[in-house]
């Protein structure tokens, strides 16, 4: 339980720790306010969110940085080195998402202030999520974000399709919501605990307890389909599809960085003594969704469908490391998500730069002839689609090789062979695209954004895919920090 | 100055290349830059190649010109060095690079920029699977070969292009990602990747025949063994000229080069095991290819069919486990390198100038074209392995090494080179001799020399190191003795009898 006690006495140590939460907050409030008043200055609105989030990136490294694990407001939330590296991802996940929006805001008349309010409340529930170290907090911080972005989703309120997918986000996701807080419930019943210590405690002593189980497996559920897991995955492509594009980015981005790391923190974290119990259930959410994710994906003619897919394929290599429950899985797990932002924000980035006549372009057979017309974002996008496929030297492999490092010394060869074999039926679509682009002749005529934002977006991903082969070991290290936090190695 | 020589020559490429994609600026121009910026790196390359190889102390045990730097984690590092298995394919792969590029000089006319790029990169990778002492180097060059390729064949390549640069990526990345699980099991097991090391280290006997078959899935894709081999005739004959070169000349190189590096030094129990099945499916593909050969109506099919059987004699030298057959083995994979360059650059010159390249449309070549009817006659016949010509040593030292212990795989095999001269000279026949029936070849020219300048470096090999192959085996022999005494030396330690 919360220690309420310890929440009136605040030390001035733990504000200064929970700095990069208060300032998100506190700015989302002040710019809801000046949007209210000031309703046509959005660029300043929009220039206080990137600062606000700058800001918070730095408050989180630099001024205010101590070593060490901090368990703040009475056993609520931990600050550790898990939670840091979780949360720059997550930050700059969300800047990306700032900058990507622009251009395509303004080209669909949806300049609203409320964009980068919602953005940076999202972002702060996904702050939240990863430092959760409690039931109740964790359940707090998965519904700030999960409203945010249902309502992102449904952003483009006179496009019948972005109000579908808000809409089926919304329904499906309070019905995981419900389900999760079921599980909850139980394990608060049958241990008397909602801090993820204590949890972890009961259930390293009562390994078998029938209760405890199910609640772990209704909260695993609800879970899974934060992070669009099959089978919990029906929502994903529709949802991607029908919001917005910069949404879309952010939704494959910071909203899947947060809810594999609430997964990882709260199994590798708080459940590890019962690994054994929860490992079986991963490890078939593993397998189904590399699985899925590859086959699924070959018949798609739509960019964030396939993206869509491609992301339940990926959430299936992150699980696989996760079904191994040691500390080389969570050091790939950390790895991959790292890498797996910078490819998809290239990717979102450069289906954001190619648009129509009138509309975006979002069908792969409108990308024909890519390479007459823009050879450096045609180079750029086939160095992120190889790297997604995870074909060496591109980064994408090395994702793949931590992973299956992990997987491999776990002794679960069957996992590791699946996802072998799925990554190559996925190259095959992956491939089709840049077939499209390099070998096919021009189809229609297209032209490209002039945003700035969004080139330097896609150049800076790609060239860190390009030659991340150089020096691999540069992230190694603060994976592993990462990964000490939860698993002694 | 030669401690970085590897990387040296391994980068060069890459540089030139990344030179060569930032030219701008009008088409025509960056086109002719892009090919001299082409033909010049690799040349520096070819000389920095040579002057390693007459470094190279083909009487030292293990590895020279190493290289050690950290790099992805503790025990993954980069690692490079050549020893006598390794150094002729880096020379063989720099030689045929400006070859490769003066042949694409005309006959590539669309992209000319992206096509040399695109080659720089390949050579880079090639050189970096041979130079690469650390397995997870060594697959990060091996698949990310992949990629050039795939664009090579794609962009470049002929009618059916797209459905064969996809399925040789697809079958070529098939193959490989099981050997990465493999990679992967060795790091845990012996607790490093770094082949000299795992060189000295002792797999346990249950766990060898699982990563071994990993291995040879890869290397049985890439090489091609049948019946993985159906990828390669597609590539073939979609493959521009230069692409085709590279591709018998080097790429299949690499699954002959796999299985002496990993397989039989590695898992000696295990190759042990497998000899014979690995002989039965050399035998099938030597005659059942050459048999398929005689039926192509396309001259580069052909040639990829008939490369498929001359990799048959490779595995059966590999497999054979005995000094001629492991020299044979490399010889032969060394000489079918430029004796199949030569052949499908003998291709391309009949097919710039008819832009065909079915056997019935020819006829006759001899009265129009005689010094090119000359420059194929003995490429035809190095082929067949006619004495004199390096086919023949190719050939023969794999046959004796069989006969010695399975005199019925030598005597199979050898109906092979029966075989093969039924191809090579009905094809021979069909295509030069003859009358000239076709009226586009009435006025066709003799070969250019820029053509001479390709072919004859090939000729001098070919006729060279048929009479006096000594250079190459003798820079063989020592490396093959420490794979055979590795290979003994597990053999005894599993306690395993031969079959």
């Amino acid at each position: 339980m919360i220690n309420f006690d310890a929440l009136q006495s605040l030390e001035p140590n733990a504000l200064i720790l929970f700095a990069p939460e208060i300032l998100l907050a506190t700015m989302a409030m002040l710019m809801l306010m000046f949007g209210v008043f000031r309703p046509k200055s959005m660029r300043t609105v929009y220039r206080i969110a990137i600062t606000t989030l700058i800001l918070a990136t730095a408050a989180l490294l630099f001024p205010f940085f101590q070593p060490g694990d901090f368990i703040l407001f009475g056993g609520a939330v931990i600050v550790d080195d898990f939670a840091r590296y979780m949360k720059c991802l997550i930050l700059a996940a969300a800047l990306a998402a700032i900058f990507m929006a622009r251009d395509y805001l303004e080209r669909t008349q949806l300049q609203r202030f409320e964009y980068p309010v919602l953005i940076l409340l999202a972002t702060l529930g996904m702050c939240l999520m990863v430092s959760a170290k409690d039931l109740v907090a964790m359940y707090l911080a998965l519904e700030l974000q999960g409203l945010c972005l249902y309502i992102l989703a449904a952003f483009k309120r006179d496009s019948l399709r972005s109000s579908e997918a808000g809409l089926k986000y919304f329904v499906l996701g309070a019905l995981s919501s419900g389900i999760l807080l079921f599980g909850c419930s139980l394990l608060y019943g049958f241990t008397g605990a909602t801090g993820f210590e204590a949890l972890a405690n009961a259930a390293g002593t009562m390994p078998e307890n029938l209760g405890l189980l199910f609640g772990l497996v209704f909260v695993l559920a609800g879970l899974a389909f934060k992070c669009s897991a099959v089978p919990f995955h029906m929502w994903t492509p529709d949802v991607y599809e029908g919001a917005p594009t910069p949404v879309t980015a952010f939704l494959a981005g910071a909203a899947k960085l947060a809810a594999v790391g609430l997964i990882v923190r709260f199994l590798a974290g708080g459940f590890l003594p019962a690994a054994t119990q929860w490992q079986q259930i991963i490890i078939a959410l593993a397998a189904t969704s590399m699985v899925l994710g590859a086959f699924a994906a070959i018949g798609q003619n739509n960019v964030k469908r396939l993206m869509a897919y491609s992301a339940i394929g990926h959430i299936g290599y992150m699980l696989s490391a996760l079904a191994t429950a040691t500390f080389e899985g969570v050091t790939g797990i950390l790895l991959y998500l790292f890498l797996y932002l910078t490819m998809n924000i290239g990717v979102f980035a450069a289906i954001l730069l190619m648009q129509k006549q009138d509309s975006q372009v979002e069908n792969i057979s409108d990308l024909a002839g890519l390479h007459e017309r823009n050879p450096g974002t045609a180079f750029m996008l086939a160095v992120l689609l190889f790297s997604l496929a995870g074909v060496p030297p591109l980064a994408g492999f090395f994702a793949k090789f931590y992973v299956f490092l992990a997987v491999v010394e776990a002794g679960l060869y069957p996992l590791a062979i699946i996802g072998v074999l799925a990554s190559v039926v996925a190259a095959f679509y992956y491939l089709r695209i840049v077939k499209i682009m390099y070998f096919d002749t021009i189809a229609e005529p297209m032209r490209q954004t002039a945003a700035i934002e969004l080139k330097c977006l896609l150049v800076i991903a790609g060239i860190i895919n390009l030659v991340f082969f150089v020096y691999p070991a540069v992230l190694l290290a603060p994976a592993q920090w990462g990964a000490t936090s939860l698993i002694l190695p | 100055m030669s401690v970085y020589l590897l990387s040296l020559i391994t980068f060069l490429p890459l540089a030139g290349a990344a030179v060569i994609a930032m030219a701008k600026g009008d088409p025509e121009v960056v086109a002719k830059n892009a090919r001299y910026a082409a033909l010049w790196t690799s040349s520096v390359t070819l000389l920095l190649a040579i002057f390693m190889w007459i470094q190279f102390d083909s009487n030292a045990v293990g590895f020279q010109f190493v290289e050690d730097v950290a790099w992805l984690s503790g025990t993954i590092r980069y690692q490079m060095g050549v020893d006598g298995i390794s150094a002729p394919f880096v020379l063989l792969t720099a030689s045929l690079m400006p070859l490769c590029v003066l042949a694409s000089w005309q006959a590539i006319q669309k992209r000319v920029k992206e096509y040399m790029v695109a080659f720089l990169v390949l050579e880079t990778l090639l050189i970096g699977v041979f130079c690469a002492q650390d397995l997870v180097v060594f697959y990060l060059f091996f698949e990310g070969g992949l990629i050039p390729m795939f664009f090579i064949i794609g962009i470049w390549g002929g009618a059916r292009r797209i459905y064969a640069t996809f399925k040789f990526f697809l079958y070529t990345f098939l193959g490989s990602v099981l050997m990465l699980v493999a990679i992967i099991a060795i790091y845990w097991v012996a607790g490093t990747t770094s082949i000299p090391d795992l060189l000295r280290f002792d797999f346990p006997p249950q766990m060898q025949p699982w990563l071994w078959l990993a291995f040879f899935a890869a290397f049985m894709v890439k090489l091609p063994m049948w019946p993985a081999h159906t990828w390669l005739p597609d590539a073939h004959v979609e493959a521009p000229t230069a692409g085709s070169v590279i591709l018998a000349g080097v790429l299949l190189k690499l699954g002959g080069y796999g299985f002496l590096r990993f397989s039989l030094p590695m898992f000696p129990l295990a190759s042990e095991m497998f000899t014979v099945p690995v002989f039965v499916l050399s035998i099938i593909a030597i005659l059942y290819t050459s048999l398929v050969a005689l039926a192509q109506k396309d001259i580069k099919k052909l040639i990829a069919y008939s490369s498929v059987a001359h990799m048959g004699y490779v595995t059966i030298g590999i497999f054979c486990a005995n000094a001629q057959g492991i020299q044979g083995a490399v010889f032969q994979m060394l000489s079918h390198g430029w004796i199949s360059a030569a052949l499908f650059l003998c291709v391309g010159v009949l097919y710039d100038r008819t832009h065909s390249r079915e056997i019935a449309t020819y006829g006759g070549i001899v009265q129009r074209m005689p010094v090119f009817a000359f420059a194929l006659m003995v490429f035809s016949l190095a082929n067949v392995g006619l004495p004199g010509t390096s086919g023949f040593i190719g050939e023969i030292l794999p046959i004796v090494g069989a006969f010695e212990q399975y005199s019925w795989v030598a005597a199979l095999a050898a109906t092979g080179m029966i075989l093969s001269a039924a191809y090579m000279l009905f094809l021979y026949r069909r295509v030069i001799f003859g009358t000239v029936s076709n009226e586009a070849l009435k006025d066709i020219m003799d070969v250019t020399p820029r053509e001479i300048a390709i072919l004859l470096p090939l000729l001098a090999a070919t006729i060279l190191f048929g009479i006096y192959p000594a250079p190459v085996l003798d820079a063989v022999a020592v490396t093959a003795d420490q794979i055979l005494i590795r290979y003994q030396e597990g053999l005894a330690l599993g306690g395993a009898t031969p079959y």
